[in-house]
C-alpha cells in the first residue's frame, strides 16, 4: 500500500497543504483548537488596530502595526500548513486504499455447495452471510471466510507483499480480504461484513479521521496548553492596567498600545506545540501506517508507547518457522559419514525445509554432494501423516527417516531391534529442545538426526535493547517445558509459558495486568482471540483469522509478529514527540520576556533597558523579531513532529537526561540566539 | 554574605533534617493510625467521637471530605467574625477593646481560617484576649490541621489503589491536632516563656521611661487614613512623650502555634519583631526552625505513606534547594549598604539595618524573611517594606513561587505534589509514555484539576491587582508613590491569595475596599485550590496503581528534582515576570542607576 513513499516535503504535497491553509482559516476550524484560536482573535485585533492607525488616530505606527498583525497571520497560517501537510500524507495513503474499492462484481451462489449456479451482482450488493465464488484472476468482492477449496491469493494490494499467500477453508488461513486478487484456483467465500463495514472501509475512515478524534493523552496535554493559555491572557490583560498606573505613578512615556499586548500574549502561550499538536498525531498514525500497520484507534497507538510486557509466539517470532539439522547421532557400531550418507540420500526429495537442512549439514560435514536422483535410480517414499515417514528406495536398500516410535515399530516388523542406546540419545536430545529424527536401513537403525530450533539472528540483541526500554519479553509456545526453557535461554527472553493453551494465555496477560503491567501480544489463530482482546495492546496478523482480526486493535498487514517491537516505538515516538515540543514550547518564554518587557515599557521607565540583554536594535524591531521568531519555530518544527523525534532504546532515565537537555536546555538557549539573529537580519534590511 | 550568615544557614539546615525525619516518622504512624501515641489517646480520641457524634470507621470520599472541610472552616469564619463583632461584652477584656469593624472583622476571620494571617489591623490596640485565644488562636490550630489533613488525603490518592475514599475528615483534624500540634505548641510556649515571652491575662502598663521621646507623628483624617501632601508623601507633625504603655497577653500561647503552623498572625502589630513574641536571637532561631519543622516532615510522611522514602527526601531536597539559593540571596542584598543612607553619612559596612531589630542583625532577618515568605507563615520580624529593591524582591518571588518550598503546613505539600504531576506529565511524554506519577496514569480528569489548582493563584494576584491600582479606593492606600507603591499593592495581593499573610507595610490596608478585596483573595486562594487537590486525591486514589519497571520515569533522583525545580519556576513564577519588572525590578534599577 504505502510502497512509494512520499518525501517530507513533496511538491505533490505542498501546494495543496497550502491551499488548505488558507482553507483552514475558518473560525469553525480554529475553535478546535483553543490556543491558536486566540492567535486568530489576536490577528483580526490588530488589522483592525492597523486600520484604524491608517485612518490616523493609531496607537502605534501603521508599519509596525502591519508588521505584527501580518506575522500572526503567519503564526496562524503555519500552523494550519503543518496540520494539512500531515493530513495530505494520510489522504495520500487513503486516497491508494481507496483505489481497491474500485467497482467489483461478485458471483453469488444459493449455496456454498452449488459451485456451477452463480448470479452476477455488484461487490457492494453483497451481504453478510452470502456465499461468493471467486476464480483464478478475479477480485475477491468482500472480506470473508473460505468455506471451500484452496486458492493462492495476492495480497499486494493491502500488504505491499508480492508474494502470494495461501487461503483455503478451516484452520487459521482461511480469512480473505476483499480487493484482494486470486491467482490460481477457485475458492467459495463466506461474506462476513456488510458494505461499508469492510476491512478496506475501516482502515479509509481511520486513516481520513485520525485528525477529528483526540487521543486521551492529547486531550489532557490540551487542557495543561489551555490552563496556560488563561494564565498568560491573565498576565497580558492586566499589563494595561498597570501600564497606566506606572505612567500616572512616573508621569512619563504613553501606557504600552495593544499591539504590543497582543504580540506578548501571543509569544508567552505555547503556539509551537498547539500548532503542531494535531501534526504529531496524524504522523504518527501515518508512521504506523507506513510500518503496514493499521491501528484502530490513536488510543492504540498511544498505549503502544506504555507496554511493559510483550508476549512473542515463539515460531516465527524467536525462531525461524522450521527446525533445521544440527548434528548426526550415530548408533552404536555405525560411522557418522555412513549415517549422514544415508540421511542425505533419504532427504534428497523432501523439499521440506527439515529435509533440505539435513542435506546442506550432509554437505557441510562430509562434503557429501547432492546426487544426481535419476542416476541413482531410486525411488522416493514421501511423508505421509499414516507412516509418519520418508525416505528413499534403492534396489535393495530401503532408507526410512521419521519419528522414533514410527521407525521403532517399522524396524521390529522387519525383524531388527532399536538399540536402548539410541533410545537414550532420543531422549536426550527432546531434552535439549530439539527435535530427534531416526533414520533406519531396512531393518538396521543407523542413528539420530538432531533437528533444532534456530533462533532468529540478531533477535538476543533486539531483547536486551527492549529490556533496556524497560520491556520484559515472554515467549509463548505449545513446547513442553524443558525445550522451551532451551530456546528461551538462547533466544534470551525474559521468561516463558511452555504447553501454552489459550486459557494459559489468557490468565498470563490478566495476571501481568493484576499486577499493574500493560500487555502487548500478536496472534492470528482463532483460539487468540480471547487473548487478544484481553491484552492492552494486540497485533493481529492480517493473514490471520477474522475472529483474531476483531479482537486485536492494530492489524499487520505483513503478518511480522517482530512487527510488535516496531510499533511500541512507534507509540514512544509519538508521545516523546509531543513532550519535547511541549517542553521546548514553555521554555521558549523566558527569552521572550526579555525581548518584549524592556521594549514595551522602556517609555516610561527607560532603566527598564538594562533587561535588553539581547542589545535588540530597537523597541519596535525587538518585539517584532520576538513575533517572528515565534512563527517561524512553528515551520521549523514541521519536520520533526512529522518525522518524530528520533527514538533510542535507552532507560528512561537516560531518555529524560537527553531530551531535557535538547529540549528543555535547547528551548531557553535557541531563541535568545534566533531572536537577536532577526533582528540583526531586520536592522540590515533597514526594516525598522 | 557573612561567616557569621553560613554558619547560621548551615546550622539551621542541619538541625531541620535532624529533627524532620523522627516528627516525618511520627506523623505518619499517627496518621497511618499505628502509632503507639494513638493507644494514650484513644480514650479521649473516643470521647470526643462520641460526643461529636463521629462515625470514626466510615471513610469519606472526595467530594463529601471537600464538602465537610469547607463547612468546618466556613463555621470557623462564622465565630471568629462573630466574637470579633461582640468582644465588647465578652469577657477577658481588661482593656475594654472596642468590637471590631464588619469589614475589619470579616477578613481577619477570613485570613485566619485560611491560614493566611493577613493583618489588617493591630492586634494590641484591637483585640481583647478572649477573641486572641479562642478566635484567633484556634484557627490558627484548625487551618493547620486543615492544611495537614489536605495533603495527608492527597498522599493517601497516591499511596491507595482500586479505593474510593481518602480517609474521614473528623477523623484527621482531631488526630492532626491531639497528636501532633497540641503537644509540639506546648513544648515551644515554655520554651518561649523561658526565653522571655510574656504569657498573662493583666491589663496594659503604663510606665516612665528615663528619657523623653521625639517622635513625628503621622497626620490622620477623620477617618484614619494617612493624611498626604501634594507630593503623595504623608504629612507628620513633631511629638515627644516620656511614657510609655506596655502591651500584655497571652503571648506564648498563641507565638508557639503560629510558627508551628506557618499561621504568622501576630500578637501585637510588630510581630515577631515584638521582644514579647520573639525575645532572643536563640527564640528567634527556634522560631525559624519551627516554621519550617512540619513542613519540612510532611515531605517524609509522603515518602513513608507512599512506600518509598526517597519520593520524599526528593521533594524535600527540591525545596532545600531553592531555599537555599534564596535564602544567600536575600541575606547578600541586606548586606548592601543602601546608597541614599551612605550620602547621608551611615557606615557602608553594616549593611541595611533600616526597619531591622538589632538583636537580630542582617543575617537572622533576611533568613527569617526568606523562611517566613517561603513557608507561607507570614510572621516578620523585621520590617520587609525597608528591605532592600531586591532583598525586598526576595520575600515577594518567594510568595510568587507558590507557596510550594516548604510552603504552610501541609499546602505547601500539595502545591508542591501539583507541580510535580505537571512535571511528570511533560517530562513523562518525552521519555515516550503516557505519563504517571508513583503508578498512578495522570489523564485528563487529573490534568483539570492540576491546572485549575495551578490557575488559581496567579488569577488572583493579577486580577487583585489591576483592581487595585485602577481603583481610587485601591491607589488611595499606598504610602509611597511610584514603582514602590506598585510594589505595594502586588505585594499585598501575592501575600494573599498565596496565604501568606505577611505585610511589605506601607500599605494601609484596613479600608473596606482592601478588607474585602483581600479576603476574597484569601479564601480562593485557599479553597480554589484544596477542592481541586481534593479531587485530585479522589480520582487518584480510584486508579489502579501501575508497577514501575525500567522504563518508568525514576521521580527520587537529581534529575527530578532539577525538573520540579524547573516547572516550579517555568509554570509558577514566569507569570508574575512583567508584574515584577515594574514593580522591585524597576525600583532596584532606578535606586542604584540614580546613586
Amino acid at each position: 500500500m504505502t510502497q512509494k513513499k512520499l518525501a517530507l516535503f513533496d511538491p505533490v504535497l505542498i501546494k495543496p497543504a497550502i491551499l488548505e491553509s488558507f482553507r483552514k482559516l475558518d473560525p469553525r476550524v480554529q475553535w478546535r483548537n483553543p490556543v491558536m484560536f486566540v492567535v486568530y482573535v489576536g490577528s483580526f485585533l490588530t488589522t483592525l488596530l492597523w486600520v484604524q492607525a491608517l485612518e490616523g488616530q493609531g496607537e502605534a505606527p501603521p508599519g509596525f502595526i502591519l508588521a505584527v498583525s501580518l506575522w500572526l497571520w503567519f503564526t496562524v497560517l503555519f500552523a494550519n500548513f503543518a496540520e494539512a501537510l500531515a493530513e495530505g500524507r494520510s489522504k495520500a495513503q487513503a486516497a491508494s486504499l481507496r483505489g481497491l474499492k474500485k467497482e467489483t462484481w461478485a458471483k453469488k451462489l444459493p449455496s456454498p455447495q452449488d459451485t456451477e449456479h452463480w448470479q452476477a451482482l455488484p461487490a457492494t450488493d453483497l451481504r453478510k452471510g452470502d456465499f461468493v465464488i471467486v476464480h483464478t484472476g478475479e477480485i475477491i468482492p468482500a472480506d470473508g471466510e473460505v468455506v471451500q477449496g484452496i486458492a493462492s491469493v495476492d495480497e499486494s494490494a493491502i500488504t505491499g507483499e508480492s508474494a502470494p499467500v495461501i487461503r483455503e477453508s478451516g484452520g487459521d488461513f482461511s480469512a480473505v480480504t476483499g480487493g484482494t486478487r486470486v491467482l490460481s484456483d477457485w475458492i467459495v467465500v463466506r461474506v462476513t461484513v456488510n458494505p461499508g463495514e469492510t476491512f478496506v472501509d475501516r482502515m479509509i475512515a481511520m486513516v481520513e479521521n485520525a485528525k477529528r478524534q483526540k487521543t486521551p493523552n492529547e486531550i489532557a496535554l490540551t487542557i495543561l496548553l489551555v490552563a496556560l493559555t488563561i494564565v498568560f491572557l491573565a498576565v497580558t490583560v492586566t499589563l494595561l492596567p498597570y501600564s497606566m498606573f506606572s505612567v500616572e505613578a512616573a508621569k512619563l512615556g504613553t501606557p504600552v498600545s495593544i499591539t504590543v499586548l497582543v504580540a506578548l500574549l501571543v509569544c508567552l502561550i505555547p503556539t509551537t506545540i498547539a500548532g503542531l499538536l494535531s501534526a504529531i498525531g496524524v504522523a504518527g498514525m501515518s508512521r504506523m501506517m507506513q510500518a503496514n500497520v493499521i491501528a484502530t484507534s490513536g488510543r492504540a497507538v498511544e498505549a503502544a508507547g506504555d507496554v511493559d510486557i510483550l508476549l512473542l509466539d515463539k515460531t516465527g517470532t524467536i525462531t525461524l518457522g522450521n527446525r533445521q539439522a544440527a548434528a548426526f547421532l550415530p548408533a552404536e557400531g555405525v560411522s557418522e559419514a555412513e549415517l549422514a550418507d544415508a540421511a542425505q540420500l533419504a532427504s534428497l526429495a523432501d523439499e521440506t525445509p527439515e529435509g533440505r537442512s539435513i542435506v546442506v549439514l550432509a554437505k557441510q560435514k562430509f562434503n557429501l554432494r547432492s546426487r544426481d536422483i535419476h542416476a541413482l535410480n531410486a525411488s522416493f517414499v514421501h511423508f505421509s501423516a499414516q507412516t509418519r515417514m520418508s525416505g528413499v528406495d534403492l534396489g535393495e536398500r530401503e532408507i526410512r527417516k521419521g519419528a522414533a516410535d514410527a521407525i521403532r515399530r517399522r524396524v521390529e516388523s522387519l525383524g531388527g531391534s532399536f538399540p536402548p542406546a539410541l533410545a537414550r540419545t532420543v531422549q536426550e536430545v527432546s531434552r535439549r529442545g530439539s527435535t530427534p529424527l531416526v533414520v533406519a536401513d531396512g531393518a538396521r537403525v543407523l542413528g539420530t538426526i538432531e533437528l533444532k530450533d534456530i533462533v532468529k539472528g540478531g533477535i538476543k540483541e533486539r531483547f536486551s535493547e527492549l529490556r533496556r526500554m524497560g520491556i520484559r519479553t515472554i515467549m509463548i509456545t505449545g513446547d513442553n517445558h524443558l525445550t522451551a526453557a532451551a530456546i528461551a535461554a538462547e533466544a534470551g527472553v525474559d521468561d516463558f509459558l511452555a504447553e501454552a493453551t489459550p486459557e494459559a494465555k489468557l490468565a498470563l496477560i490478566r495476571q501481568h495486568q493484576a499486577e499493574g503491567r500493560l500487555v502487548a501480544m500478536t496472534g492470528d489463530g482463532t483460539n487468540d482471540a480471547p487473548a487478544l482482546a484481553q491484552a492492552d495492546v494486540a497485533v493481529a496478523m492480517n493473514t490471520g483469522t477474522q475472529a483474531a482480526k476483531e479482537a486485536g486493535n492494530m492489524v499487520d498487514l505483513d503478518s511480522n509478529p517482530t512487527k510488535l517491537i516496531e510499533v511500541v516505538e512507534t507509540g514512544k515516538q509519538m508521545l516523546m514527540t509531543r513532550g519535547s515540543l511541549t517542553t521546548f514550547s514553555i521554555a521558549n518564554d523566558v527569552a521572550k520576556y526579555f525581548a518584549i518587557i524592556p521594549a514595551a515599557f522602556v517609555t516610561t521607565y527607560p532603566q527598564l533597558g538594562a533587561l535588553n540583554i539581547m542589545h535588540l536594535a530597537s523597541p519596535a524591531s525587538a518585539i517584532l523579531s520576538a513575533v517572528i521568531f515565534n512563527a517561524l519555530i512553528i515551520v521549523l518544527l514541521i519536520p520533526l513532529a512529522l518525522k518524530g523525534v528520533a527514538y533510542q532504546p535507552l532507560g528512561a532515565a537516560v531518555l529524560l537526561r537527553r531530551n531535557l537537555l535538547v529540549y528543555g536546555l535547547g528551548g531557553l538557549v535557541a531563541p535568545f540566539a534566533g531572536i537577536k539573529l532577526i533582528d540583526l537580519g531586520l536592522a540590515a534590511v533597514g526594516l525598522i | 554574605m557573612t561567616p557569621h550568615a553560613w554558619i547560621l544557614l548551615l546550622l539551621f539546615l542541619a538541625l531541620l533534617f535532624a529533627l524532620a525525619g523522627p516528627l516525618g516518622r511520627y506523623m505518619a504512624g499517627v496518621m497511618e493510625g499505628q502509632n503507639r501515641v494513638l493507644r494514650f489517646g484513644a480514650p479521649l480520641e473516643s470521647l470526643i467521637y462520641r460526643v461529636c457524634g463521629i462515625q470514626r470507621e466510615k471513610e469519606m470520599g472526595w467530594l463529601s471530605y471537600a464538602v465537610a472541610l469547607i463547612l468546618f472552616n466556613g463555621l470557623g469564619a462564622l465565630v471568629v467574625y462573630g466574637l470579633q463583632r461582640l468582644q465588647q461584652w465578652l469577657p477577658l477584656n481588661p482593656q475594654g477593646m472596642a468590637n471590631v469593624s464588619p469589614d475589619s472583622a470579616f477578613n481577619t476571620a477570613l485570613s485566619f481560617v485560611t491560614n493566611t494571617n493577613w493583618q489588617g489591623y493591630s492586634g494590641e490596640s484591637t483585640m481583647g484576649y478572649l477573641v486572641q485565644m479562642l478566635g484567633l488562636t484556634v484557627q490558627n490550630f484548625l487551618s493547620a490541621a486543615t492544611g495537614i489533613v489536605v495533603v495527608i488525603a492527597l498522599i493517601r490518592g497516591f499511596a491507595r489503589h482500586t479505593a474510593a475514599t481518602i480517609g474521614n475528615l473528623w477523623v484527621d483534624l482531631t488526630r492532626v491536632t491531639l497528636y501532633v500540634l497540641l503537644p509540639l505548641s506546648l513544648l515551644f510556649a515554655l520554651f518561649l516563656v523561658n526565653q522571655g515571652a510574656i504569657q498573662n491575662f493583666e491589663g496594659y502598663k503604663t510606665i516612665t521611661t528615663l528619657e523623653v521621646t521625639h517622635y513625628d507623628n503621622p497626620k490622620v483624617d477623620a477617618a484614619g487614613q494617612p493624611v498626604k501632601d501634594e507630593k503623595g508623601n504623608p504629612v507628620t507633625e513633631p511629638a515627644s512623650t516620656q511614657t510609655q504603655t506596655l502591651p500584655m497577653g497571652p503571648v506564648a500561647s498563641q507565638e508557639a502555634i503560629k510558627m508551628l503552623g506557618t499561621n504568622g498572625g501576630g500578637f501585637f502589630n510588630a510581630n515577631s519583631a515584638h521582644p514579647y513574641e520573639n525575645p532572643t536571637p536563640l527564640s528567634n532561631f527556634v522560631q525559624m526552625l519551627s516554621i519550617f519543622l512540619i513542613p519540612a516532615a510532611l515531605c517524609l510522611v509522603f515518602g513513608r505513606m507512599v512506600g518509598d522514602i526517597r519520593q520524599g527526601w526528593a521533594v524535600l531536597a527540591a525545596m532545600t534547594l531553592m531555599f537555599v539559593v534564596m535564602a544567600v540571596a536575600a541575606m547578600h542584598f541586606e548586606n548592601q549598604a543602601n546608597p541614599l543612607l551612605t550620602t547621608l553619612g551611615v557606615d557602608a559596612g553594616s549593611g541595611n539595618l533600616e526597619g531591622k531589630e538589632t538583636r537580630f542583625g542582617i543575617a537572622d532577618s533576611g533568613l527569617f524573611a526568606t523562611i517566613t515568605t517561603l513557608a507561607s507563615c507570614g510572621a516578620v520580624n523585621a520590617m520587609h517594606d525597608s528591605f532592600m529593591p531586591l532583598g525586598g524582591f526576595v520575600p515577594l518571588w518567594n510568595m510568587m513561587l507558590g507557596e510550594v518550598v516548604f510552603g504552610g503546613v501541609g499546602s505547601g505539600l500539595y502545591g508542591m505534589l501539583v507541580f510535580a504531576v505537571m512535571a511528570v506529565f511533560v517530562a513523562g511524554l518525552m521519555i515516550g509514555r503516557t505519563p504517571e506519577y508513583l503508578g498512578k496514569k495522570i489523564e485528563a480528569f487529573e490534568m483539570k484539576m492540576v491546572s485549575i489548582a495551578i490557575l488559581v493563584t496567579p488569577l488572583l494576584v493579577l486580577i487583585g491587582t489591576a483592581l487595585a491600582v485602577r481603583a481610587a479606593d485601591g491607589i488611595a492606600g499606598i504610602a509611597n508613590p511610584g514603582a514602590h507603591g506598585f510594589s505595594e499593592i502586588l505585594y499585598a495581593f501575592t501575600s494573599a491569595a498565596n496565604n501568606n499573610g505577611s505585610a511589605f507595610a506601607g500599605l494601609s490596608a484596613n479600608t473596606p475596599f482592601y478588607n474585602v478585596a483581600t479576603a476574597i483573595a484569601m479564601w480562593f486562594g485557599r479553597f480554589g485550590v484544596i477542592v481541586p487537590v481534593l479531587a485530585l486525591a479522589g480520582s487518584l486514589a480510584a486508579k489502579k496503581r501501575l508497577a514501575a519497571t525500567g522504563g518508568t520515569m525514576p521521580t527520587h533522583g537529581p534529575l527530578f528534582v532539577i525538573l520540579l525545580i524547573g516547572t516550579v519556576l517555568l509554570v509558577g513564577a514566569l507569570n508574575y515576570v512583567p508584574a515584577l519588572a515594574l514593580g522591585p525590578v524597576i525600583e532596584h534599577l532606578t535606586l542604584f542607576a540614580a546613586h
